[in-house]
């Protein structure tokens, strides 16, 4: 596909994400829905006005500790569970059904044990990003060529050189999904714990939006959120494309 | 297989009996956490006593069931016209790509507005978590069906319709079946969450009124109920769609 394409896809999505917009304020209104001008603009407020920023920087700072706990965790956990079959066959369908629990239900629980303020957002983003991460890492582990152990074998490779120069390369690529898709679930983890206990942070400035009903503010700042999510997920994007095509 | 299931229940139960020692023991105190033997009970005397128990599960179910089905059928059909236009595939590439990383739930008081608070919001909250899903599995299943079967439903003459339901379809529902399954979970997220913040029915919404009024034991009770049933849920469709596999792959 030429670049030039490409340009043309971007103009096309764009052009049509507008005009949905457009149409749907046109069908519901100023009380449901802000026009995107008017929504880009209060978004430079934002990014240009005073108080955003501490709001921003808590947000950043819990999402940070969040993404440590989360990545550095699951990673640990898979490859640990991922070393061993038996243990890897016994760990895969319990963390699987973790990850589909709707862990939101689980939120009294963690304002019971962490308290209000910025350990129980952390746990609550951990809680989000550890599981996917973890099933990565064991399902790469374990999907790996037989004939790749084989030759290592082979080459009579101490367990630590097979694990360096021939288990790690050939997971990587899956890893990286894993920690793309952690990164994310980290995210909106941190975001859902900020909404509802929280006096700061940016999932606070929404909430607050929300129950005063300012239209404006709520869809300027769920762009500012899109925005970030969605650009950091195209950056991690990139870097696994390129892992996957070595 | 059968190792594997003793461990996966002895690591479970430990983790329960763990949990109740910890309980019983004072580690953690009482109003943190009840032992699970308590959370059963707990969840016993609200199923006997409570009147609202019975409706509010036919209304989390129902409206469960409501966008399940809507997030299942309209991905199908989304992602099959999907793949059918390549340049509309391209466009949508970076949404479908990117969809998940969205704090989607960020919407929601823009659909109350849209909806209304009642179920009808839920319903479309559930079902904007599990349809993109549903989308980009469609979109796979169709990418890997083998060509050979479509050579093969050319050369026995088959029209279009029975192409589609005699080779297609049984060639693409295990890929279906995963997205089946990430749909349903995805729903029940949605519509638990959607419940939970801004309802005013169903189990979601009981698990945060009995938060705010310090009622630990309803709380815990239903919380096990709603994690027991999102995993049996989600194990007996894993179960399903590794049957599903297995069967077409076995070649």
């Amino acid at each position: 596909m030429t670049a030039r394409a490409r340009v043309f896809d971007y103009v096309f999505l764009v052009a049509g994400l507008w005009l949905t917009w457009v149409l749907i304020f046109e069908w519901a209104g100023p009380e449901a829905l802000s026009p995107p001008g008017a929504t880009l603009q209060r978004m430079g407020d934002y990014l240009t006005s005073a108080q955003f920023w501490p709001h921003a920087a808590a947000t950043g700072l819990a999402f940070a500790y969040a993404c440590i706990v989360a990545l550095i965790g699951g990673l640990l956990l898979g490859l640990a569970l991922g070393a061993n079959r038996l243990a890897g066959q016994v760990g895969e369908p319990i963390l699987s059904s973790l990850y589909s629990i709707p862990k939101i239900t689980l939120y009294p629980v963690i304002l019971l044990v962490f308290g209000l303020g910025i350990s129980a957002k952390v746990a609550f983003g951990a809680l989000h990003g550890i599981f996917p991460v973890a099933l990565f890492a064991l399902g790469a582990l374990r999907n790996t060529s037989p004939v790749l152990i084989k030759t290592a074998r082979v080459l009579r490779l101490a367990p630590v050189e097979t694990a360096r120069t021939v288990l790690l390369p050939a997971a990587l690529p899956e890893i990286v999904t894993g920690l793309r898709i952690g990164f994310s679930a980290t995210l909106l983890g941190t975001l859902i714990g900020e909404l509802f206990a929280s006096d700061q942070g940016l999932g606070f400035m929404l909430i607050r939006a929300m129950e005063a009903h300012k239209v404006l503010d709520i869809m300027a700042l769920t762009l500012l959120l899109f925005a970030f999510a969605v650009s950091a997920n195209a950056l991690l994007l990139v870097v696994e494309r390129r892992v996957h095509r070595r | 297989m059968i190792r594997v299931r003793i461990f996966q229940l002895g690591l479970v139960c430990a983790a329960i009996v763990a949990l109740e020692l910890l309980c019983r023991l004072g580690t953690i105190d009482r109003f943190t956490m009840i032992p699970p033997s308590e959370m059963t009970r707990a969840l016993a005397h609200v199923v006997a006593t409570a009147p609202w128990f019975w409706p509010d599960v036919a209304y989390t179910l129902g409206n469960l069931v409501a966008a399940i089905g809507l997030s299942v059928l309209g991905g199908f059909l989304i992602g099959v016209v999907v793949h059918a236009i390549p340049r509309l595939r391209r466009v949508l590439d970076p949404i479908l790509t990117s969809y998940y990383a969205v704090p989607t739930f960020v919407l929601y008081p823009l659909l109350i507005v849209f909806f209304g608070i009642g179920p009808t919001s839920l319903i479309v909250l559930g079902a904007l978590f599990g349809i993109v899903a549903m989308i980009v599995a469609t979109v796979t299943a169709i990418d890997r069906i083998p060509r050979v079967l479509l050579k093969v439903a050319r050369v026995s003459r088959l029209g279009p319709v029975r192409t589609a339901l005699l080779m297609k379809l049984p060639a693409a529902s295990p890929h279906l079946m995963t997205g089946l399954r990430l749909a349903v979970a995805y729903s029940v997220i949605g519509i638990i969450a959607g419940e939970f913040i801004l309802s005013t029915e169903g189990i979601g919404r009981r698990v945060a009124l009995a938060y705010n009024n310090f009622d630990n034991q309803t709380m815990y009770g239903l919380l096990v109920l709603i994690l027991a049933f999102a995993i049996a849920l989600n194990a007996a469709l894993g179960a399903f769609e590794q049957a599903l596999h297995r069967r077409w792959y076995r070649s």
